[in-house]
């Protein structure tokens, strides 16, 4: 090595070996750690001020090369500081060196072994990064490529092979995007639009696509900006006309996609509906590479997932529904016999293909029931989401469940499709120690499935669900929790008493209490929408007001205590109005004087919701024909209601009025 | 007309009840949404592919139909009586962005040409592009060039220097609108080409019909200096070269000048009127009978003097042995048109005639008076030309006839040529057949494809 580093020339001649010749390049970095010493020497080199620049240029080259090789070689590097010495380099005054140094900290940059961290450790490396933006091509397409591979985090499918999906948020501080946008980055970057280089234009639109994604404050400065008095969605436009390099339209498309769901664009939009959405359709095409195949239908279905109108128009456009069922033909057969390079290719892409499709499925479905008509009537649609549930690979398991919850918002669906495949049981067998991103979609999904009116309720029941469900309204997870709650209060409506028990034990009454002071008024509000469906029909009510009674009276009086919405408030007093529909279960509430208050309270409440549930509890407590009426009307008279219900009469709401009148005549009886 | 587009042969449709596709059948395949009114359907058909998309609007709703035939019409069908349709054909913006789909296509085909696999023969650029000039000149008789071409860079030239000189006389004969000249000097130079080629044969014949009424076929030297039709022709017409005159007069060495005109032409290809005047009493009959049932040896010089000849011997000559219905007509149209057929006969490839055409022309101008064409000066000598042709042309009209049903029978029943023949013969029904609708065929430009195709059929 001594040798080798002798003379400037000799180096070149290295960095030239090394760059084409990635073998050579893996063998320079050795687990011996006599050969990672060449790294260390290079590095030491570099940083010499003493050195010549041109030995100092040559060292980035040949460093660079070096990062080109496998992930090791990129470890092995880091652990070397390779980054702040690079970072400093950029600090001197010779043009050759700073973009020596630009090449390099790309190519490690890019890799996925390196923390994009890193480029933000230092605050002085952003703004002189931005500063280097006017100094040549290159410094501008390196510094975009760094950019935008250093502005991931929040970054669900942007590159569609490497990233998985990633928590929203940074943990601590203001994220890279803010970062960026801060430091100027829209402004720096935008004139690169209508740079002559190709790679500066390009890679200054990725950095865009990136700074765009879910990022309402850098998507509504995106649409004012002027390059060469053209608005910047125009200019994302034209780059999307169909002679453009697929490569630059389905970026700039991307771009158009993350500024519409930010907000900066309106979904219905000419540049959304006639320019946007047909080309990613068209990058579902055949004809299209399969890394642009997935990459288009999974900027398709971010861009379509909450707006139907968009998802009406992609399901007309280019037969998109019969062109998603290809993605499920790979590898395809022909390819295994006649080019296994074809194969390896057709392996490495038939998950990613597979998860995309179903994810724009799930998208195009999620709203119109016709079109989720048509999706399941594509050849084999319900064998392949079955199969999908069961697939090693969790993104396309994920993406699947997320296909079928979407499908299992129909009703006729329900009965006929889920039925005649038992998707329950696959979609059982994922819930099993799945992690969280897929328990989240598949309990949604299993919720549907225990709507009252779905055949599978059952077989899903004695599969064990209940204790299943239990445990998700344990978890950390605040969705998981919702998903767990909202499917036993859909498992509880009109079930047979012995479920209703099944729940009531496997929740137990601690956890029950756990749940009614949630923070959430999602969890709230359907452990509420739980207590009511379990306290229905009288039989059902007495038993349960037999043994839990006393714990839910206290929950309730808590409720409708504490500080919450109407919803919720009207929720607990239906509970109560329940409870008063028992037979000995109307004693909790007659014995209750507190109760009794709150009752009297609401009736004559701002809120008509409000009085009229409570005005059902009053009813139910006075029903003639019951029990020990006439102690109960005589109580409640003695409280005061009679005159609120002689007032109620008077009401303009004619709900109201109704239920008032009918309350008064039975005391007239 | 009382059925809906797509349910009939040759016909296509997107229908708006029930979102189907209609291929030239009356059950429909599922294809796109249902649309109704106030919705902007559109069809593209595609010429490179030969497929067709609809769009509703502005969206593509995907390929409708593959493996169209070209010769579609823009066609909309309405069920209910009240119906309003709006058609833009682009003098409005369309909705879908039709440019946009176009570029794409344009980009496509230049990367199809950018990324055409050279394979092996890479590196032999220089050979290749050699060849490619070489041939080239070749195949359109530059045959001086070629050889030039050939000595630079040598190269070797495939074809014999004669060979290429004689494709190149026949040509510039087509291209100025002798095609009677051409077909006569592709039987001798070629024997057997166009026998066995009638579809050529016929291509020929046709043109030398519509060369007959432009006055080129018969006059092309006499009028080409006044005549703005025939200022069009081909410049230097091949027949001026002495090389030509030579192979000419040695071809018809049987020919004699006509006590007429021999002695004012010596050099002028004479043989060819002699030829003309001499064979027309054999080879005319000869034709005729090929049209019910003989095929002729020979029929194209033949056909071409005796629509020209209007010496009233030689047309009763032919008339007694040609059938009754055709010599009929034949005597109508001569009578008829004698004055023209005096001045034609007169003129008949005379080189040096043209003293005589204008004289003629001149008397011809005053007999013709009540002539529709009058008040057009530079008009006249071509009219006149034209006129006299098409005197000529009905005898013409029977050749062709005969030609194609000869050909109907032999393969059967040929649409173009039926096409052809009628396209044709319509200029008999103008008074002005440079300005009536089948006009265009008189333009020089449309020898082009003629002279290509003899010529292709001749390599």
């Amino acid at each position: 090595m001594a040798c080798v580093l002798e003379t400037p020339l000799r180096m070149s001649v290295l960095s030239e070996v090394t760059a084409s010749s990635r073998h050579y390049v893996d063998r320079l970095y050795d687990p011996d750690p006599q050969k990672v010493l060449q790294g260390v020497m290079l590095l030491y080199l570099l940083q010499q001020e003493t050195s010549s620049t041109e030995l100092r240029t040559e060292c980035a080259v040949v460093l660079g090369s070096l990062a080109m090789g496998t992930e090791n070689n990129v470890k092995s590097l880091l652990d070397c500081h390779i980054i702040p010495a690079l970072l400093q380099g950029l600090l001197s005054p010779e043009l050759k060196f700073i973009e020596a140094c630009l090449r390099c900290l790309r190519t490690i940059f890019t890799s996925p072994v390196t923390p994009e961290e890193l480029l933000y450790a230092d605050a002085t490396v952003i703004p002189h990064l931005m500063a280097l933006l006017s100094r040549s091509r290159y410094t501008q397409e390196y510094i975009c490529q760094i950019f935008s591979h250093c502005c991931k985090l929040r970054h669900w499918h942007s590159c569609g092979f490497k990233s998985s999906p990633q928590p929203l948020l940074c943990a601590n501080g203001p994220d890279h995007q803010t970062i960026l946008f801060n430091h100027g980055a829209v402004q720096n970057i935008a004139h690169l639009l209508s740079s002559t280089s190709y790679k500066v234009r390009m890679q200054a639109l990725k950095c865009f696509s990136v700074l765009a994604f879910e990022n309402p404050q850098v998507s509504m400065t995106l649409v004012n900006v002027l390059v060469d008095g053209e608005l910047l969605p125009q200019i994302f436009v034209k780059m999307l006309q169909r002679d453009k390099p697929i490569e630059m339209q389905l970026t700039s498309a991307k771009c158009l996609t993350y500024m519409c769901r930010a907000g900066a664009i309106r979904t219905d939009d000419n540049c959304i509906i006639l320019k946007t959405l047909p080309t990613l359709v068209r990058m579902c095409n055949k004809e299209r590479l399969l890394e642009e195949r997935v990459e288009g239908a999974e900027t398709l279905a971010y861009l379509i997932e909450t707006d139907v109108e968009l998802q009406r128009i992609a399901s007309i456009t280019d037969h998109l529904i019969a062109m998603l069922s290809d993605y499920f033909k790979y590898p395809s057969s022909v390819s295994a016999i006649t080019d296994i390079k074809r194969l390896d290719h057709d392996l490495k892409h038939a998950h990613e293909l597979r998860q995309a499709a179903f994810k724009l499925y799930a998208s195009l479905g999620a709203n119109d029931e016709d079109i989720r008509k048509k999706i399941i009537e594509t050849e084999n649609m319900m064998d392949r989401i079955v199969n999908g549930l069961s697939e090693s690979s969790i993104k396309v398991r994920l993406s699947a469940v997320r296909c079928l919850h979407s499908l299992s918002r129909s009703v006729q669906q329900l009965r006929t499709s889920f039925q005649d495949h038992a998707v329950w049981k696959p979609l059982m067998k994922v819930l099993q120690n799945a992690p969280d991103e897929v328990l989240v979609v598949a309990s949604s999904t299993l919720c549907n499935l225990l709507l009252e009116f779905s055949p599978s309720k059952e077989p899903i029941l004695e599969s064990g669900a209940i204790e299943l469900l239990c445990s998700l309204t344990q978890s950390e997870n605040l969705a998981l929790r919702v998903n767990g709650i909202w499917a036993l209060m859909n498992m509880a409506f009109q079930a047979e008493q012995k479920i209703k028990a099944d729940i009531l034990r496997g929740l137990s009454t601690e956890q029950l209490f756990q749940l009614l002071s949630d923070s959430d008024v999602n969890v709230l509000m359907k452990t509420l929408g739980l207590l009511r469906n379990l306290l229905s029909t009288r039989p059902h009510i007495d038993q349960i007001m037999s043994t839990h009674g006393k714990q839910i009276m206290q929950a309730v009086t808590l409720i409708l205590e504490g500080e919450h919405n109407i919803e919720v408030k009207e929720q607990t007093l239906c509970i109560l109005a329940n409870i008063a529909d028992g037979t000995t279960a109307k004693e909790l509430i007659m014995t209750n004087d507190d109760i009794l208050q709150k009752i009297k309270y609401y009736m004559s409440h701002s809120n008509a919701k409000l009085q009229l549930a409570a005005m059902f509890c009053i009813s139910n407590l006075i029903w003639n024909e019951e029990e020990g009426s006439q102690e109960r009307q005589d109580k409640l008279r003695d409280i005061g209601i009679v005159d609120i219900l002689h007032k109620l009469s008077q009401s303009s709401d004619p709900n109201l009025c109704d239920k008032a009148k009918t309350a008064l005549q039975q005391y007239l009886a | 007309m009382n059925r809906l587009p797509g349910w009939d042969k040759h016909s296509y449709g997107y229908h708006g009840d029930d979102g189907h596709s209609f291929c030239s059948s009356g059950t429909g395949q599922p294809y796109g949404p249902t649309f109704t009114t106030g919705d902007v359907i559109g069809c593209c058909v595609n010429l490179i592919n030969n497929t067709c998309f609809y769009t509703k609007n502005g969206h593509s709703l995907g390929i409708a139909f593959t493996d169209l035939p070209t010769n579609l019409y823009p066609t909309v069908g309405l069920q209910t009586p009240g119906e309003i349709v709006d058609a833009n054909f682009g003098q409005q913006p369309f909705v879908f962005d039709i440019e946009d789909y176009m570029r794409e296509w344009r980009a496509k085909i230049q990367g199809t040409i950018k990324r055409f696999p050279i394979g092996d023969r890479l590196g032999e650029w220089q050979a290749m592009l050699q060849n490619m000039v070489s041939s080239y000149l070749v195949h359109h008789g530059y045959c001086a060039t070629a050889t030039a071409f050939a000595r630079v860079t040598e190269t070797t030239i495939q074809e014999e220097q004669t060979s290429i000189k004689n494709r190149q006389r026949i040509q510039k004969l087509v291209l100025a609108g002798r095609v009677g000249e051409a077909i006569e000097a592709t039987q001798q130079l070629y024997p057997g080409l166009l026998e066995h080629n009638p579809n050529l044969l016929f291509l020929l014949m046709c043109r030398q019909f519509v060369e007959m009424v432009n006055g080129t076929d018969s006059e092309v030297r006499c009028f080409s200096a006044r005549s703005p039709k025939s200022q069009d022709s081909y410049p230097a017409s091949p027949s001026l070269s002495p090389r030509h005159c030579s192979s000419n007069s040695h071809i018809h060495s049987t020919g004699k000048c006509s006590s007429r005109q021999g002695a004012d032409s010596p050099s002028c290809s004479n043989g060819v009127t002699s030829t003309r005047s001499k064979q027309s009493h054999s080879k005319y009959p000869a034709l005729t009978s090929s049209s019910s049932s003989s095929s002729s040896s020979s029929p194209s010089s033949a056909n071409y003097s005796e629509s020209n000849s209007t010496d009233s011997t030689k047309s009763q000559q032919h008339s007694s042995t040609s059938n009754q219905e055709t010599s009929d007509s034949e005597m109508e149209m001569e009578a008829e048109h004698y004055p023209n057929g005096v001045l034609e006969n007169s003129s008949t490839r005379i080189m040096n005639g043209t003293y005589k055409q204008e004289e003629i022309l001149q008397t011809d101008e005053s007999s013709m008076g009540q002539s529709p064409l009058q008040g057009c000066q530079i008009k006249r000598p071509v009219l006149l030309g034209g006129w006299a042709s098409v005197c000529s042309g009905l005898g013409g009209s029977r050749w062709g006839e005969g030609l194609g049903e000869q050909l109907c029978r032999e393969y059967g029943k040929n649409t173009t040529h039926k096409k052809m023949l009628q396209d044709a013969f319509s200029l008999l029904a103008y008074s002005d057949p440079w300005n009536c609708p089948v006009g265009q065929q008189l333009d020089p430009i449309q020898r082009e494809p003629v002279c290509a195709a003899l010529n292709s059929a001749i390599l």
